[in-house]
Order: C-alpha cells, then sequence, then structure tokens
C-alpha cells in the first residue's frame, strides 16, 4: 500500500484517537501536578440548629469560601509540581518500611494497599481465566454438534451480565445468611462470614471476576479451535500422538497468538478492577487503584474533592498497565521479527 | 347485587380517590417544580405530599449528596428545590448556589414556626423540617425476660449486651452502622464528642489523645457483640438486622425508628422501643448529634419559579402532611403529637447532644475517619497508628486546600 493511501485510511482514526485518548490523558498530566482551590477566609458566623422547641444558636468561627460580587466561589490554580504524586506515595515513609521489611506498615499507605490487591488480582485470575477459558473450549468442541449452540449460548451468559449487578448478585448470594453461605454452614457445621476478613472477600471476588471473563476466552479459543489444521492432526494421530500431545504440539501453538491477545485484554481489564470493590463493598479490607482514583473524586460531605490526586493516581494507574503490557508486547515484537528476518 | 354494589363502591373508590388527593392540594404550580433529596420514609411523605399537586417531580436518592453541588451549580439550575441537612447544605453555602427566603417567608410562611427558620447570619437560607439524631433502640421483651434495664452508658450497654448474647434469644446483641467510609466515621464522631473531644485546634487535627485512644476501643469493645460483617453495615442493613429479629438493640437514627412498627417488613411489631443515646461515660454527652432535614431554593432560576416553587413546599410540609404522617419522623412542623417513637431522639437532645460540627475542616476529617477506623477494627493497626494515620490523612488534604 502506498503511504499516502495508509494515511488517508489511518488518519481518521488518529484524529479520534488523538481528540478522545490523547487530549484527555493531557489534560490529566496538566491536573496532576496542579492544584485548583477555593480561597479561604475566616469569618465570625451565627449559626443556629433547631431543637425541639428552640433554636439553640453560637457564634463561631468558621472557615468559608471567599465569594465574588456575583456570589462565585473565587479560586486559585497553582502549580505544584510532583506535590499530589508524593502525597500519593508517600516516598519516604514508604523507604523506611521496604527498609525494615515491614509489609504491614508499606499495606498502610493506601497507594501500595491498592497496588498490592491490583496486582495479586490481575495475575491470579489471568492463568485461570486463560485456563478455564481453553478448558471449556476443547470440551465444547468434543460435544456433538447439535448441543453446541444451546451449550455456547448458556457459557456466554456470565459474560453479558453488567458487571457491578454481577457482583452486586454476588454479593447477595453470599452476605449475612445468604443462600450459598447457608449452604456452606450447613455442609461444614460451622458459622461462616464471608464478608468479615479480607482474605474471604478477595477469594470471592477473584471467583467473580473468573467466572465473568472466562466465557471471554472460551469464545475466542472457540473459533481459533474451528481453524485447526485438520490434516496436521489426522497425521499426528497416524504417527501414534496420545491427546496431550496433540494439545501442547499442535493445538497450542496455533492458538498462541490468540491467548496472547486475551491475556493482553485481560491485563488491561483487570488491572482496572473496580465495579468489585463497589459491588462487594470491600473497601474496609481491600482496595484497588481504580477505586482509589473515584475516592479522591467523590465528594464528601462539605463539596470537597481531591481531583490532583486523582489525576496523579490515574496517571500511576495507566503507567501500571503501561508496564504489564510491556512483557507480553515485547515478545510479540520478538516474534514479528523473527518471521521477517526468517 | 350485593356483588354489583361492592364493584360500584370499588369503582368509585379508584376514580374519586385521586380526586380526593387533588382536592388536598390547592396549588398547582405553573412550571415544572423538581426536588432532589435524600431517600427516607420523611422525604417520601413530603414529595407525595407536593405531588399531590401536580407539576412536580421528586427525585429521592440516598446518594443526592453527590449529585447536587453540581446540579445547583448549573444554570439554570436541574433542581428548584433541595433537600438538605445541616451537613449538606454546607457544600451549597459555600458555593453560593442557593437563595435567601427572607422575603418568601414573609409572603407565604404563616404557618412556619420559628424554629423552621435556618438563620445564617441572620438570613433565612432554609426551611427545616424535621430534626433527627442517632438513639438507643432495643427489644423491649428481651429486656423484660432478662430483667434488664435500660443502659445509659455504653459501660452498661457493653454488660447488657453481654447478657443478651449469652442468653441466645437473637444471633447478635448489637447492630451498629459501620459500613467503612461516611457510616463509620460518623460513629467515630459520635463516640469522640461524647467523651467530649473536639476534632481541631483551630484548624489543626487533634484527635491523637486518650479521648481518640477510648473511643477506638469503645468500638472495637462493640464490634465483639455485633455480626462479624458489621464492615458493610449501613443503616438499611442494621434496619432489617433488627425488623427480622436478628439483634437486640443498635444506636441507629431516628427516622429509622417508625419501620420497626411497619407490618409490611417487621416480624418484630411493638417489641422495639426506643430511648435516649447513651453516653460513653456517666455524666459526659451522649454519642450523638443533632441533625436536621429540610429544603433550600436554588439561587439559578427565576423569581417567579421560586415564589412557585416556594408555595408548592408550603403545600408540602403543611399540617395535613403530618398529621398524616406523624411518626415518620420527629417534625419540627405545626400540628405534629410527639408519639412514644420520638421520646428516644427527644431525650437524647435534652441530655445535650451537640449539633454534627460541619464545616470545611470537618468534610475532610470525615473523609479521613471512614478511610481509616476500620484498620484499628480489623487488628491491622494500634489505635495510635490509627489515629496518626487520621491525622496525617486530615492535614494531606488540608494542606492540598490550603487550610493549613
Amino acid at each position: 500500500m502506498k503511504n499516502r493511501t495508509f494515511l488517508v485510511f489511518v488518519g481518521p482514526s488518529l484524529f479520534l484517537m488523538f481528540l478522545f485518548i490523547a487530549g484527555p490523558l493531557m489534560s490529566v498530566a496538566w491536573q496532576s501536578v496542579h492544584i485548583t482551590r477555593a480561597v479561604y477566609e475566616e469569618v465570625e458566623t451565627e449559626l443556629c440548629t433547631p431543637g425541639f422547641l428552640t433554636q439553640k444558636c453560637t457564634m463561631e468561627i468558621r472557615t468559608q469560601p471567599q465569594l465574588d460580587e456575583n456570589g462565585r466561589q473565587i479560586s486559585e490554580t497553582v502549580f505544584v509540581g510532583f506535590e499530589s504524586y508524593k502525597n500519593l506515595l508517600q516516598p519516604q515513609v514508604a523507604f523506611e518500611n521496604i527498609k525494615e521489611g515491614s509489609w504491614a506498615k508499606l499495606s498502610n499507605i493506601n497507594f501500595f494497599k491498592a497496588l498490592r490487591f491490583t496486582l495479586t488480582f490481575t495475575l491470579i485470575t489471568l492463568p485461570l481465566v486463560l485456563g478455564i477459558g481453553l478448558l471449556v473450549a476443547l470440551t465444547v468442541n468434543q460435544v456433538i454438534q447439535s448441543l453446541r449452540g444451546p451449550i455456547i449460548f448458556i457459557s456466554l451468559l456470565p459474560f453479558v451480565i453488567t458487571p457491578v449487578i454481577g457482583a452486586l448478585s454476588f454479593r447477595w448470594l453470599f452476605v449475612g445468611d445468604g443462600i450459598l453461605t447457608a449452604l456452606l454452614e450447613w455442609w461444614l457445621e460451622r458459622d461462616i462470614a464471608m464478608f468479615a476478613q479480607g482474605w474471604t472477600i478477595e477469594v470471592l471476588m477473584l471467583s467473580y471476576r473468573v467466572w465473568h471473563v472466562a466465557p471471554f476466552a472460551f469464545i475466542v479459543f472457540y473459533a481459533g479451535l474451528q481453524t485447526v489444521n485438520r490434516d496436521t492432526l489426522e497425521s499426528a494421530i497416524v504417527d501414534g500422538a496420545t491427546r496431550w500431545q496433540r494439545l501442547k504440539l499442535v493445538i497450542l501453538p496455533h492458538l498462541s497468538p490468540l491467548i496472547l491477545f486475551v491475556s493482553i485484554i485481560h491485563l488491561m481489564d483487570s488491572y482496572r478492577v473496580f465495579e468489585e470493590v463497589i459491588g462487594f463493598r470491600s473497601q474496609a479490607h481491600v482496595i484497588s487503584l481504580q477505586w482509589l482514583t473515584y475516592n479522591f473524586l467523590t465528594l464528601d460531605e462539605t463539596g470537597n474533592r481531591m481531583i490532583s490526586r486523582a489525576s496523579a493516581s490515574s496517571m500511576l494507574t495507566m503507567i501500571g498497565i503501561v508496564f504489564l503490557l510491556l512483557f507480553p508486547l515485547r515478545s510479540t515484537w520478538r516474534e514479528h521479527q523473527k518471521r521477517r528476518s526468517g | 347485587m350485593k356483588k354489583f354494589l361492592t364493584i360500584v363502591v370499588t369503582l368509585t373508590a379508584f376514580v374519586a380517590a385521586p380526586m380526593m388527593s387533588f382536592a388536598a392540594c390547592d396549588y398547582r404550580p405553573s412550571s415544572k417544580v423538581s426536588l432532589l433529596a435524600n431517600s427516607f420514609a420523611a422525604w417520601k411523605a413530603v414529595s407525595d405530599a407536593m405531588g399531590e399537586c401536580g407539576n412536580f417531580e421528586a427525585e429521592l436518592d440516598a446518594e443526592f449528596r453527590k449529585k447536587q453541588p453540581d446540579a445547583f451549580a448549573a444554570n439554570p439550575s436541574l433542581y428548584q428545590l433541595g433537600g438538605v441537612s445541616n451537613g449538606t447544605i454546607q457544600p451549597l453555602l459555600s458555593a453560593g448556589t442557593i437563595r435567601p427566603l427572607d422575603d418568601l417567608v414573609a409572603k407565604y410562611g404563616k404557618d412556619l414556626q420559628p424554629n423552621q427558620l435556618i438563620r445564617i447570619n441572620g438570613q433565612v437560607m432554609a426551611i427545616a423540617m424535621m430534626v433527627n439524631n442517632q438513639h438507643l433502640m432495643y427489644r423491649e421483651d428481651i429486656f423484660k425476660s432478662l430483667g434488664l434495664e435500660v443502659p445509659t452508658t455504653y459501660f452498661e450497654l457493653l454488660s447488657a449486651a453481654d447478657k443478651v448474647a449469652a442468653s441466645g434469644q437473637v444471633q447478635y446483641a448489637l447492630g451498629g452502622t459501620y459500613k467503612a467510609g461516611w457510616n463509620l466515621a460518623e460513629e467515630f464522631v459520635n463516640m469522640y464528642i461524647g467523651m467530649g473531644g473536639d476534632f481541631f485546634d483551630g484548624s489543626k487535627p487533634n484527635l491523637n489523645n486518650a479521648m481518640g485512644v477510648r473511643t477506638l476501643e469503645m468500638m472495637r469493645n462493640l464490634t465483639h457483640y455485633m455480626d462479624p460483617e458489621y464492615l458493610v453495615a449501613d443503616s438499611t442493613y442494621v434496619q432489617q438486622q433488627f425488623q427480622q429479629g436478628k439483634i437486640a438493640m443498635a444506636v441507629l437514627w431516628a427516622t429509622r425508628a417508625a419501620a420497626m412498627d411497619d407490618a409490611k417488613e417487621s416480624q418484630v411489631v411493638g417489641k422495639v422501643k426506643m430511648a435516649a443515646a447513651p453516653s460513653p461515660v456517666s455524666g459526659a454527652l451522649p454519642a450523638s448529634t443533632l441533625w436536621w432535614d429540610g429544603v433550600v431554593l436554588a439561587k439559578n432560576m427565576t423569581d417567579q419559579q421560586a415564589d412557585e416553587a416556594f408555595q408548592l413546599l408550603m403545600e408540602g410540609i403543611d399540617r395535613e402532611m403530618v398529621t398524616s404522617n406523624n411518626d415518620a419522623a420527629v417534625w419540627l412542623i405545626n400540628g405534629y403529637k410527639p408519639g412514644p417513637v420520638a421520646m428516644g431522639a427527644a431525650e437524647t437532645a435534652e441530655n445535650g447532644a451537640l449539633p454534627y460540627p460541619n464545616g470545611v475542616e470537618m468534610g475532610l476529617m470525615h473523609t479521613a475517619l471512614g478511610n481509616n477506623v476500620a484498620d484499628f477494627l480489623t487488628g491491622k493497626e494500634t489505635a495510635e497508628q490509627t489515629l496518626i494515620d487520621i491525622e496525617a490523612e486530615y492535614t494531606t488534604a488540608a494542606k492540598e486546600k490550603g487550610l493549613l
């Protein structure tokens, strides 16, 4: 293809990517090094609270944002450099704790607590999603033709459910005396509280994500299985290859680009784990990086939000994803180079 | 014939009911008026009463505090009326998005009690309709069967909880709104204020002291008698635990009291009684804070709209609404007869419970508390370390906001 033709085809999508991805990204980067805040003044104010019969009034010195003549808040934007990143990471405290080797103390800093969970979540669900997806795909591929349609339909259902709704349903099955907790209690003959400690919630969150995403891996692998070269498989059988050898030497190499594809998508998605924290109300025990950003953006009782730290936290989340993706992408790149030279 | 009559009567009732309810309201605004407020029984009663007038739309949402500041800052404002409490009025006041109501009160507010006019620096900025605080709710039948006195201090409450737990009459002796975040922080605020603590020294945090430690320790002692999943329990969760007969005591919002006798939901009708919120130690203040709920009018609308919205509001919070919803809240409105359900809340206030100490600093402090108190309760950190963390998180936020 000529360069010109290529540019004409790619141009519109490059433009949109710039508008909707690069633009917002730059704005977030800008916000993470600036702070916008109201200008406060101290005012002596009379405040009244209704009692049961009369009001209680008190004079207080209160901190209030200044308003301009139109009654709008006066705000100022100041450049703060990496202050927000520093507040988020608390490098000095973190460094001391790492030197002491005290994980408990390091996890006291919200960012590291969130990072720990996000990473374990991502890295544990990845092999499970790939493994279960592949297993289901192989199984369905063995089932007689007439049953495949309904089975595929049913296996895809978890992926269709809206994540927050799915997480909530999972929670309701287990919270308090939910059906499944009651069943477990009856079976093990002991009292169980799934939401009383961090690790059980974490197990629930992991299983929920695997249940939710495995169908995606399955459908991609199942499609891949349809294109496996029959001749190669048959000659392998003639050569006396066992089922396992056929899987390892013929099927998996054929599927490897798809495995890489599913892995990359899954890494990106699960590093941004968020719905599970909301759905399972896990914030007392485990939080994720995306939730941390959300928490900074949430208005508090008096209308404050921490936009600068939220932006810093998003930037760090993005850097984390890029870092994670480096490994699979590097291997693709090598493969690509090999094919070119070979 | 008898059957025919029944049908006729039923049909007439169906047709007449909406007409009658329209008759209950003699005002209809010319343009649509909408309200954004919290979601509990009292707001439902008020918005239903306004709905009878027609041309009105209510959005009742427990997450209203996250929507309100931005919705009111829009021009024209997305809602004409806003339901607020003494906490949530703060961001609207700071942003200057609500209007003074003195002229409207003079024009249409003849039925309002002086107690209902919330004045800030002399100007009426909100019309209060009810007061709210946390009070003690307990199962009278269980207390009687065990011969227990109603606790007035947390020491007595713990020993009562111990006996209730030992008797095995309920699954858990205590309930508490300990959901990590806003709820948990509110529990800390109540207890710390009850101890006589002061959150600030100027704008500097002032938590890391003996009272802070005792507050945390008391909270942990209470959790031993609660459902182990207490960190996900919000007000509705505790209310349901009560209604399903799973708990025997809780210090809970007064707005939740009426639900105990709602036969449609509750299995403990008539068994739950209300009393004053206990104090941390005898002679101290009750571990509870006073709140009011009321209505504000957006600044960003025409005076004509404000005039109509205010008249509609007067229909919503009139004597008629209170008479038909007497026990839904502790109303401030003329015509309210305090029932047995209100006794606990009234006593709590008489015992000197303080208003929630709202303000810009307190907003930051509340968030810091909500994010950190759970670490102590789950045993991840010592009380001292938890308090240091809370102060550090507050300080970071306050510096960012330019308060320190």
